[in-house]
């Protein structure tokens, strides 16, 4: 009995300390024309659906109600009707036809992503998505910005709970947007409900797809692939803005990208460099690595007392910036900054009692990353 | 009391069986194996099912709570592959075995001594697989599927037993098959022509060329895999000339016919089940036949519709979208046989008819949303998420779990020679009808809503859905027990069963006593 | 003589019959085990045919007339996969081209590693149609790419637009990706040291 009401209590005490979000029963309507189409089109074949299954399983209720043998019912010995067969066979057949048409119609539109005026190519990482827009000189990393403390219910869950990143992907409203899906480890499928876009990212090929959003707004997707550990927490979110924000938002971008190189040239004190490193771990490593440094057995080495973060210091770097060939360890280089990268080195050699006392110069990232570029 | 009168009895009248492990170790009876493989099958099943609650219980609520994202990648991957080849398969092979020869009038499968080799190679397969969550890097972590590079490249060092393990299931499956086919065209009592033949034995003959087509093709993509991973090819592998995109497609030319070899043994119990207790011939023989056959065809010709979102052609979208809408032609025509059969007959409602009127219901359901996901544009929003899962279970739980339990509760008292008790199974059926129906329906929902499958934590909007799926996974879960018992009562005892054990039920199984002599058919029936 | 034999009972029933079907069911179990691996040419086949994911099989010296009413644009894009290092980018993001023309332009690699490493870039074309229309003459992918520690080379790709490519189609996005196939560790050690040799 204890329990029973222990359980009950602890139920409404999750649900009253989680944020509620409106749930729905039906796939959302989008916006989009597309996705306007693809909602119209589940929702024909919806009630169609429902209108067979009231006739068939109506006829099957009729006869449990009254051909029951408890209200007398004796058994007929008709066992075949060939017109009833043939008749049963083509109707379901012309119903069938009357989906295919407009499904196809659907379809085709779908498939021309030609003549689109932003050209967006969108890279499956595990666990991250990176977009880089062509021709425009960006290229950022959007990962899930929800902290730990909230999935590990220490902290209360946001509204946007696993549907949040650090960097969204900016897009003009009304203009017709492609996308190039690849990826760069594993299958991953970017997905946005919303826009009825659902494109598989095959490592070593790209697809395409597209959308023109007519109205401003934020929406959200997941990854839709199994893409190993952290499939859950590689979210979408795009910002629709109009034409004029959007083109304020890239030369911001583009001058943002250009402070943080930099930035690269001031030196930093050790305590900056922990301060920032620790963020940076949070977010980079602590998914493999974990928070406390020790990593999951057989999985993902640990850090602390772990000869790369005790050991020298190049290599140390090296395996950072290039990462590790054959294993989970991707090449950070492109993905954090050289300020970013100089505080997680830092934070990794003098964190959880690795107390090595050396530090990284983001000047010195700053070169190897630049020294590679120039060849 | 009742053990002592049937022990003497068989001493009384056959050769009986051996005694003690040996037994059941080196047995070349159909029923013993048929046996075996039901016991296996309820094993796999509980296991898988420990599973999906451990699931269920991670999803309960938002947060991670129980179990972490690796492990519970793990526990998705093993209950797909527990339930599809070691509980749903098993259980078909096991009536098959316990059946087939009976209802064709035969002493025994054509192939004894191959029979007890596919049976006890399984325990092994599925004692390696399981082991493997005890490996270094745990066990298999990318889903039932296990697409490339996630299962090659990426995947942990265990996956190499997981893929002998794969070897060893589709060597029993295919020696399974081997066996029914020889059974079904050479052991046939005289008189009983193709077209005579039950629906059951028609269906799974039809499943046992699926098998023999299809089991050799995953035999085939795992070796590659094999080769991929210590071998350096790159059948699967873009660096080396290959393609990831190959592996789905040749993983769904075995996978969709898969589905259907978990289904049409379904069909065939249900089409035994209905006529006894509409009492009343099935509607339409032939043309139930002609239907397995073409559902049959069709699985062949389809399995891109799995692959919707990978970057097909055009045409390819458009050829795979007809041709899945196609299956559901004489997908209808079955379920209205079904329905004329029950039409105007005088229906009872003993637990095997609960089950599949309960099938015809669910799994129709399970149709209409597999017609709705045919529908290429709609599936860019269905695919992968838990409008996917909520289909599947509902033709494969309903489907054929359910169809499987009716067709256990139909021949448990020519087994046992007991009938089971009533209530308990009255009790079993509704529960399970309630558990599954609250498990499953609200995934409908969340997947609409946009819940991706495979994630151990999920945003806010779908939590309620997820929090009522989770208490049903329980109750359908805990109520197997109820069934378990029941099972065990009627193999101990119960109201004593005669040959016909229902009210005149067609078939030659039915001509001979119950319990079914050790041995049976040792002249062979006359059909008229 | 045991009386329950299984093997004698069911002789008794039926002859030889058993041992064809055996046979021609295990011969039709090898032959779909065999036509498992036939369909990793089938498909290969079925690509070029359709032009499915975008890969390019056509390659080698091509002649055309050119077309010069009509102009196509080229979009050159280039993908890291996951751990290779090389800073790699194409010469130029965008071509103007006429179909038929031959073109010229580039890739830039550099290893900025302090090891030896071997790379092969794999092309894909977007849309997928456009993928059969695309003639490759000359590619840095058809062959594997050893660099140097420190080393940058300038890869070349010679192409040509076919002018049958169909009227709706104004870009084409032409990607690599490159793949670091270093062979593992204790081999790439091996190789480095023999080479060190030599050079000693």
């Amino acid at each position: 009995m204890r329990v029973i009401a222990q359980l009950l209590l602890l139920a409404f005490a999750c649900s009253a300390g989680s944020a509620r979000a409106d749930w729905q029963l039906n796939m959302p309507r989008g916006v989009t024309e597309i996705s306007h189409a693809v909602f119209d089109l589940h929702m024909l074949i919806f009630w169609i659906c429902v209108a067979i299954a009231v006739v068939v399983f109506g006829v099957m209720f009729w006869s449990i109600f009254h051909h029951r043998k408890s209200r007398g019912a004796r058994a007929h010995h008709f066992h075949e009707n060939t017109l009833v067969e043939v008749i049963w066979t083509l109707i379901p057949f012309v119903i069938l036809i009357g989906m295919a048409v407009p499904a196809t119609a659907t379809l085709v539109k779908m498939y021309d992503a030609s003549e689109a005026e932003v050209d967006i190519q969108i890279t499956g990482y595990q666990w991250k998505w990176r977009y880089q827009y062509l021709g425009e000189d960006i290229d950022f990393f959007s990962s899930m910005s929800t902290p730990r403390e909230e999935i590990e219910n220490k902290q209360r869950k946001g509204r946007h709970y696993l549907l949040e990143v650090d960097n969204p992907l900016v897009i003009p409203a009304g203009k017709k947007v492609r996308f190039l899906v690849t990826a760069a480890d594993v299958i991953h499928s970017w997905w946005v409900p919303d826009f009825a876009v659902k494109k598989d990212a095959i490592p070593g090929f790209i697809n395409e797809a597209w959308t023109n959003v007519p109205e401003p707004g934020v929406y959200r997707g997941q990854c839709a692939e199994l893409c190993g550990k952290d499939h859950g927490f590689m979210p979408i979110v795009v910002v629709v803005k109009p034409q004029q924000e959007y083109e304020q938002w890239l030369a911001q971008t583009r001058a943002k990208q250009l402070a943080v190189k930099a930035a690269a040239s001031q030196s930093m004190s050790m305590e900056q460099l922990m301060t920032r490193g620790e963020e940076v771990y949070k977010t980079a490593c602590a998914a493999c690595h974990q928070v406390n440094g020790m990593g999951l057995a057989n999985v993902f080495p640990a850090l602390k007392d772990s000869p790369i973060a005790l050991g020298d210091i190049n290599a140390h770097i090296d395996i950072v910036l290039n990462g590790k060939s054959g294993t989970a360890m991707q090449a950070y280089r492109d993905q954090l900054s050289a300020v970013d990268l100089a505080a997680v080195i830092t934070w990794e050699r003098n964190a959880w009692g690795n107390n090595v006392g050396d530090k990284v110069e983001p000047a010195t990232i700053q070169k190897m990353i630049d020294g590679g570029a120039e060849g | 009391m009742n053990t002592l009168t049937r022990n003497v009895e068989c001493e009384h009248t056959e050769h009986g069986p051996a005694r003690g492990l040996s037994r059941w170790f080196f047995t070349t009876n159909h029923k013993d194996i048929g046996t075996l493989y039901l016991w296996f099958s309820f094993l796999m099943f509980l296991t898988g099912g420990c599973m999906a609650l451990m699931i269920r219980a991670e999803l309960f609520q938002p947060g991670l709570q129980l179990i972490q994202p690796d492990f519970f990648n793990q526990m998705t991957t093993m209950h797909g592959l527990i339930m599809v080849f070691g509980a749903v398969m098993p259980a078909f092979v096991g009536l098959a075995n316990w059946m087939l020869p009976l209802m064709v009038g035969a002493p025994d499968m054509a192939l004894p001594r191959m029979n007890n080799w596919s049976f006890w190679i399984l325990p092994f397969a599925f004692a390696m697989m399981i082991s493997t969550l005890f490996m270094e890097g745990g066990g298999p972590n990318f889903g039932w599927t296990f697409y490339a590079p996630l299962s090659t490249t990426y995947a942990p060092p265990s996956v190499t037993f997981f893929i002998f393990a794969v070897h060893m299931m589709g060597i029993s499956s295919i020696m399974g098959a081997i066996n029914v086919i020889a059974t079904i065209l050479n052991m046939r009592a005289p008189g009983m022509t193709m077209m005579k033949l039950p629906l059951f034995v028609w269906t799974w003959l039809i499943t046992a060329f699926l098998l023999i087509a299809v089991m050799p093709v995953l035999a085939g993509v795992v070796t590659m895999m094999l080769m991929d991973i210590h071998f350096g090819t790159s059948f699967f592998n873009a660096a080396g000339g290959g393609d990831p995109v190959l592996f789905q497609h040749i993983f769904w030319f075995f996978g969709h016919p898969e589905v259907y070899i978990m289904i049409l043994p379904a069909f065939g119990i249900v089409s035994e089940i209905i006529p006894t207790f509409a009492r009343k011939r099935l509607f339409g023989y032939a043309s139930m036949v002609y239907a397995t056959a073409s559902i049959a065809f069709l699985s062949f010709i389809v399995w891109a519709h799995h692959m919707f979102t990978v970057g097909l052609p055009l045409m390819g979208e458009i050829f795979f979208m007809f041709a899945t809408m196609l299956i559901a032609v004489p997908t209808g025509v079955k379920v209205f046989n079904w329905i004329a059969t029950m039409f105007r007959g005088s229906m009872t409602f003993e637990t095997p008819m609960l089950f599949s009127l309960a099938f015809v219901v669910l799994f129709t359901i399970g149709g209409f949303s597999g017609l709705m996901l045919a529908i290429a544009p709609a599936d860019f929003q269905y695919h992968d998420t838990y409008f996917v899962v909520a289909h599947f279970h509902y033709v494969l739980v309903p489907g054929a779990v359910f169809a499987i339990m009716a067709g256990v509760y139909y021949w448990l008292p020519k087994w046992t020679g007991n009938y089971y008790n009533e209530t308990l199974g009255k009790w079993h059926f509704w529960c399970s009808f309630i558990g599954v129906n609250l498990t499953f329906f609200p995934m409908h929902f969340i997947g609409l809503a946009g819940m991706p499958r495979r994630i151990p934590d999920y945003a806010l909007q779908f939590a309620d859905f997820n929090m009522v799926a989770s208490i049903g996974a329980f109750i359908f879960g805990f109520s197997q027990l109820i069934f378990l018992v029941l099972v065990i009562k009627t193999i101990r005892g119960g109201d004593r069963a005669p040959a016909q054990v229902w009210d005149q039920p067609q078939g030659l199984e039915w001509t001979v006593p119950s319990p079914a002599p050790y041995h049976t058919f040792a002249e062979p029936p006359e059909v008229k | 003589m045991k009386p329950h034999d299984p093997d004698q009972e069911i002789k008794r029933h039926n002859g030889g019959a058993h041992r064809k079907t055996v046979y021609q069911l295990v011969l039709a179990s090898v032959l779909m085990f065999g036509f498992g691996f036939a369909l990793v040419p089938l498909y290969d086949v079925f690509c070029e045919v359709t032009g499915l994911n975008g890969k390019v099989t056509r390659t080698g010296p091509v002649t055309l007339t050119v077309d010069q009413a009509r102009t196509v644009r080229v979009q050159m894009i280039a993908v890291n996969n996951e751990t290779m290092p090389w800073r790699f980018h194409a010469e130029r993001n965008e071509l103007v081209v006429h179909p038929g023309e031959d073109q010229l332009t580039a890739y830039h690699v550099h290893n900025p590693t302090g090891r030896w490493m071997l790379g092969q870039a794999v092309p894909s074309v977007s849309p997928a149609e456009a993928a059969q229309y695309l003639h490759k003459i000359n590619c840095f992918c058809f062959e594997q790419q050893p660099l140097q520690a420190q080393e940058s080379r300038q890869m070349p790709l010679l192409f040509v637009v076919d002018p049958a490519l169909p009227a709706h189609i104004h870009t084409i996005t032409l990607s690599y990706t490159l793949f670091d196939i270093t062979p593992a560790q204790r081999t790439a050690l091996n190789l480095e040291q023999a080479k060190r040799r030599v050079v000693l």
